[in-house]
């Protein structure tokens, strides 16, 4: 039985070259994720050493680029919430990010870990969606949209890194999440909607967070109606141990009617 | 590595990945911090690192390294407890006591960062320190007797 | 020299609970925080099918077994069986015996470290020859117990009753104490200045020191001295640590015994979650029979209750589930047969109510039921039905004294803020009421079988030592025993102090459970204290006094019928619940909730309010969002990710109203209130969700699915 070692990389360049040369290694953020499967030992491939990148200058902080605001991969939920810059020009982001967990894993979580884990079920990622936002890594941008290739799944290479994500300024996006509870609670959907230009982003009722096309294209022609019957077939939700596909079929729908209502 | 507990400088030599909650129940005899879940859902294990609210049950120890580490045992003024403790008992806000540990560093963060709270900003606070016991309502009632 | 002043008396204050301190600065320890120098960890290895005969066990010999110790059935030097009622639950699955559940109990580990432990896990195989498992209550043949009562005679077809018809059904719950099961087991005794005696110590987290006492003899052929079983500080119970520990405790002690040293078998969530016992579901119908001015003519009831493939404690939560079918009502003509059943899933057993949140969920639904069809006011028909000062209830008990159903009506209904509809669209809002009763004590003859006993002693030293295996698990038993033996004695509370609750130290007073510890065992502490403070008249301390419980000879029980006094009295309650129900997503948000609670005397108001509080909460997650989904055996809510109570943000604002109306035979007249705040919320949540949607769901719990699909279908 080995124990997983445990690295503390001095800046963001030496992050990236032990993650490409060395075997077995795992990143670690706020560990909200990782930490819970590390000492279950769920983790396939088991890890050999865990790469702490929580600590990196360089992957924190919330700034303006241009005519967008990035986000360090590894800044925390609360600090992206509490960001004046989010709370006037990216408001979904921060109501989205107030609904995961509670204040310790608001404190611990980060955009970074989310969109490495790729859970079909992660509450910012179709607020992302709605924005069309930009996954920089260590090498490249990457359109959120191309980002999620499957169950868990990034177009990450193996051994990539997520250093910020890009989101453009100007665009309103509306936000809900329905979980069992008020708090502490993994979504039964969670959705994102913009009107300008339409885009419908939905999570929990797919493998990965969905952007509903069908939907969006009658969004598009301003066929409203049209748009909430056609998400019920551009999701894919199923049974599991929080819901049931009949009821997420249905909610998003309802759901989708009620945001459309809000958003310009 | 090294960090400050309650104070106190700790220097131990631990496998970085050990979960801070193992480290603080197991090496250093700090018992207060509790285990309900292993999965960040309970809040029973939080503490604070550099004055945020964390389930200690989802920190790598690695990631401590010259940090400030808070538990329960530190709340307490060399044995005087703080106004915040003695409402918990007047109000009746502890009954089995499992959770108070954690709930009381929530809510102590709380309290440090606003002294004007409303009962929902109180709920949303401790939102991620479960209580089987008490139907949160002393609690809430003990958090807002501190408040101004 | 001046005299003393009089010590300020402390029996309906709310003063400091005495192990406060060590609560709220991480002094307190509990199990796990115990360290024993040299102990092993404990594991359990546990079957994976539901249904089924153990063919083989075999340990993988690429692994050293030198570096554990394993224990199997053979191990057992006692008898295979966890003492309870009925000997069918076995310690340990032995090869070639048979499993009847999922996570059934079959190998025991101990090794160094948790490390060795997991490797030692990972190279056993067991092999099974399954067999057909039984899930579905309908489907059940077994049964464990039946329980009929009849009143009157329930007659068919009279003219001008009009016969309502309703099928109700309750869910699984899980009591959800933060702190998982755990124990430590050392292989001797303690028996002062450093000498060890024969047998075995366990330290752990329970509510009855005795059944642990008990079980622990039975496995491990110990005498009544060779077993000490020490309750550490308990964070939390509900009923979820009256029977389980007896196995957590045996399994500890068999792996101590073998490895020489002491054991620490601790759960882990998913392991509590997935193994150990949950509230009894069940399937409720009722028919009642009614004139079409309101008068009850019948009531005719069937209950069928889900024990799981063990009987642990069915038979008595049956019993309670039976007696309260009827809800706190009048009716000339009752019928009620109840049975409980087995099935291939992990064994139900002790939650707080226990039974009777089950049953009443249904009685008081079927007010509502009533109600409606005959087009009047559920609250008129409570008052109508309602049992009263010397009415006689379904047993045929008449109700000599503290019968507050009434009073607790009408203050309910005057605390309950104004109620206003909602003006948001999408947003209905909703308020439904419930009146419900709870038998404080246990059940007929209980109490007089137990012959709960305390002990009392005046100390040389001025001060005042109760000896008690009633424990503390949050519901203050520490600091009201305290009270009230200081207020008898005459004596400021920082004189008296509790013993551990530790076997080798302190009698039997019973279990920590059916609402008795404050009535019952609260009483002989108050009896006691009368008697040392009399005799403090003419001796000296040391003076050690010992109080047993004696049945009164006013209450007959007739454990054959069921008929007579169920209980040495009742406590009441009505609760009125607000909702919002969201129709987008149908959820349901309790958004307020007030309890009128006749406790007969409230001996600590913080604490007694705290019980009603917490015990509320846990029903209002028992109506909405504690749901237990099985899937072939397995709960597959087996985490706390998918395992939800509700958290603060979720909870609704909870007002309760003490109501004061003495019990003759209560301390100072107080009657036990633990398990009542249980019973109410369920169905006065079900009856809002009505009024704000038009809708009847007549289960719980009330899920957002089951919501959607009954709205949408109107």
């Amino acid at each position: 039985m080995h124990e997983v070692k445990f690295i503390r990389p001095r800046s963001l360049a030496d992050a990236v070259e032990i993650y490409r040369r060395t075997p077995g290694c795992r990143p670690l953020a706020g560990g909200t994720d990782l930490m819970v499967m590390l000492h279950a030992r769920t983790l396939r491939p088991e890890p050999q050493v865990v790469l702490d990148l929580w600590s990196l200058a360089e992957l924190k902080g919330v700034r303006r680029v241009e005519d967008m605001i990035e986000i360090g991969a590894a800044e925390s939920y609360t600090g992206i919430i509490a960001s004046p810059d989010v709370r006037q020009h990216l408001p979904a982001l921060a109501a989205a990010a107030r609904t995961i967990g509670a204040a310790q894993i608001q404190n611990r979580g980060t955009l970074g870990g989310n969109l490495a884990n790729a859970s079909p079920a992660g509450d910012t990622l179709p607020v992302l969606l709605a924005y069309d936002a930009v996954v920089v890594t260590d090498r490249r941008a990457i359109p959120i949209d191309r980002f999620f290739t499957g169950y868990r799944n990034t177009a990450l290479q193996p051994d990539e890194l997520i250093t910020a994500v890009r989101l453009p300024l100007g665009r309103q996006v509306v936000f809900r999440k329905v979980g069992t509870r008020a708090a502490q609670a993994i979504s039964k959907i969670v959705m994102a909607v913009s009107r300008g230009p339409a885009r419908i982003a939905i999570g929990s009722v797919a493998e990965v967070p969905l952007r509903a096309r069908r939907a969006e294209a009658a969004l598009d022609r301003g066929d409203v109606e049209g748009a909430i019957a056609a998400v019920a077939d551009d999701i894919r939700p199923i049974d599991d141990v929080r819901s049931t596909a009949a009821y997420r079929r249905m909610v998003t729908q309802n759901v989708l009617r009620e945001l459309l209502l809000s958003v310009r | 590595m090294r960090f400050t507990l309650n104070g106190r400088t700790v220097s131990l030599d631990v496998v970085g990945t050990r979960r801070l909650l193992d480290v603080l129940r197991e090496d250093l005899g700090a018992t207060g911090t509790k285990e309900g879940c292993g999965e960040g859902e309970c809040g029973a294990c939080s503490v604070l690192i550099d004055g945020e609210v964390v389930d200690s049950c989802l920190i790598a120890v690695g990631q401590v390294e010259g940090r400030e580490v808070t538990t329960v045992e530190g709340l307490a003024d060399g044995g005087r407890l703080t106004a915040l403790q003695q409402a918990f008992i007047e109000h009746g806000a502890a009954q089995c006591g499992i959770c108070t540990p954690g709930m009381l560093l929530a809510a102590h963060v709380l309290l440090r960062n606003s002294k004007r709270l409303s009962a929902d900003a109180v709920r949303e606070g401790l939102a991620g320190n479960l209580c089987r016991c008490t139907g949160y309502t002393k609690i809430i009632d003990a958090v807002l007797s501190c408040t101004k | 020299m001046c005299p003393s002043p009089a010590p300020i008396t402390t029996v309906g204050r709310s003063v400091p609970r005495r192990e406060g301190a060590d609560k709220v600065t991480g002094r307190a320890r509990y199990t796990d925080d115990i360290a024993v120098p040299g102990a092993w960890y404990g594991r359990t290895i546990r079957s994976t099918i539901a249904h089924g005969v153990i063919r083989a066990i075999t340990l993988n010999p690429a692994f050293d077994w030198k570096r554990v110790v394993v224990v199997t059935a053979d191990d057992i030097p006692g008898d295979n069986v966890v003492q309870l009622i009925r000997d069918d639950q076995p310690v340990l699955a032995p090869k070639g015996g048979e499993i009847r559940h999922k996570e059934e109990p079959i190998l025991l580990l101990a090794a160094p470290d948790r490390a060795t432990l997991e490797d030692a896990a990972s190279h056993i195989r067991i092999e099974y020859e399954a067999a057909d498992p039984i899930y579905a209550i309908e489907e059940a043949t077994e049964v464990f117990s039946t329980v009929e009562i009849g009143k009157g005679e329930v007659v068919e077809g009279l003219e001008g009753v009009e016969v309502v018809d309703r099928t109700f059904r309750v869910g699984l719950q899980e009591q959800l104490y933060i702190e998982p099961q755990g124990a430590i087991a050392i292989p001797y005794r303690d028996l002062g200045s450093g000498a060890r005696g024969s047998g075995v110590t366990v330290i752990g987290s329970l509510q009855c020191p005795y059944y642990v006492h008990r079980a622990l003899k039975r496995a491990l052929n110990l005498s009544d001295d060779e077993a000490v079983v020490i309750q550490a500080e308990t964070g939390g119970g509900f009923g979820g640590k009256e029977e389980y520990p007896s196995i957590v405790a045996i399994h500890a002690a068999l792996l101590a015994r073998k490895a020489g040293r002491p054991v620490r078998l601790i759960y882990d969530r998913h392991e509590d979650l997935a193994a150990t016992t949950k509230r009894h579901p069940g399937v409720i119908r009722h028919r009642t029979g009614v004139k079409k001015d309101g008068t009850l003519v019948f009531q005719d009831i069937e209950i069928v209750l889900d024990g799981g493939a063990y009987c642990t404690l069915t038979p008595v939560v049956l019993s309670r589930a039976a007696i309260h079918a009827a809800g706190p009502y009048s009716c000339p003509n009752v019928r009620i047969r109840a049975r409980a059943v087995a099935t291939n899933t992990p064994p139900n057993g002790a939650f707080r109510g226990f039974g009777a949140p089950q049953s009443l969920f249904a009685a008081e639904l079927m007010v509502e039921h009533v109600a409606e069809r005959l087009g009047v006011s559920s609250v008129d028909l409570r008052r109508k039905w309602m049992l009263r000062l010397g009415d006689t209830t379904a047993t045929g008990q008449k109700l000599t004294e503290s019968v507050g159903s009434e009073l607790v009506l009408d203050a309910a209904l005057k605390a309950a803020p104004t109620f206003q509809r909602s003006n948001i669209p999408t947003v209905r809002r909703g308020r439904g009421l419930s009146l419900v009763f709870h038998g404080s004590g246990f059940t007929g003859s209980g109490e007089k079988k137990l012959q709960g006993t305390i002990a009392l002693e005046a100390l040389a030293d001025g001060t005042f030592r109760i000896l008690t295996a009633s424990t503390e698990i949050g519901q203050g038993t520490k600091t009201i025993f305290c009270q009230l033996a200081a207020d008898v004695l005459g004596v400021g509370l920082d004189r008296v102090v509790l013993a551990p609750q530790d076997t080798s130290l302190v009698p039997d007073s019973g279990p920590t459970v059916a609402s008795r510890t404050a009535m019952i065992v609260g009483r002989l502490v108050q009896e006691a204290a009368t008697e040392i403070k009399q005799r403090l008249q003419r001796e000296r301390p040391p003076i050690r006094v010992e109080k047993s419980y004696v049945q009164p000879d006013s209450i007959h029980w007739d454990e054959t019928t069921y008929r007579g006094d169920a209980y040495p009295v009742y406590a009441w309650a009505c609760t009125i619940a607000d909702v919002d129900v969201d129709l987008t997503t149908g959820e349901v948000r309790v958004t307020d909730l007030v309890t009128a609670v006749d406790c007969g005397k409230a001996l600590h108001p913080v604490m007694a309010e705290g019980q009603i509080e917490g015990g509320s909460l846990q029903a209002v997650g028992w109506a909405t969002i504690e749901e237990i989904k099985m899937k072939d055996g397995s709960y597959q809510n087996d985490r706390l990710a998918t395992y939800l109570i509700p958290t603060a943000l979720d909870a609704p604002r909870i007002r309760t109203i003490l109501v004061e109306n003495p019990y003759s035979r209560g301390p100072f007249g107080a009657k036990g209130i633990g398990e009542l705040p249980m019973d109410g919320p369920a169905p006065a949540i079900i009856a809002a969700i009505h009024d704000a949607t038009g809708v009847w769901l007549d289960e719980v719990p009330a899920t957002p699915e089951k919501v959607l699909a009954a709205c949408a279908s109107r």
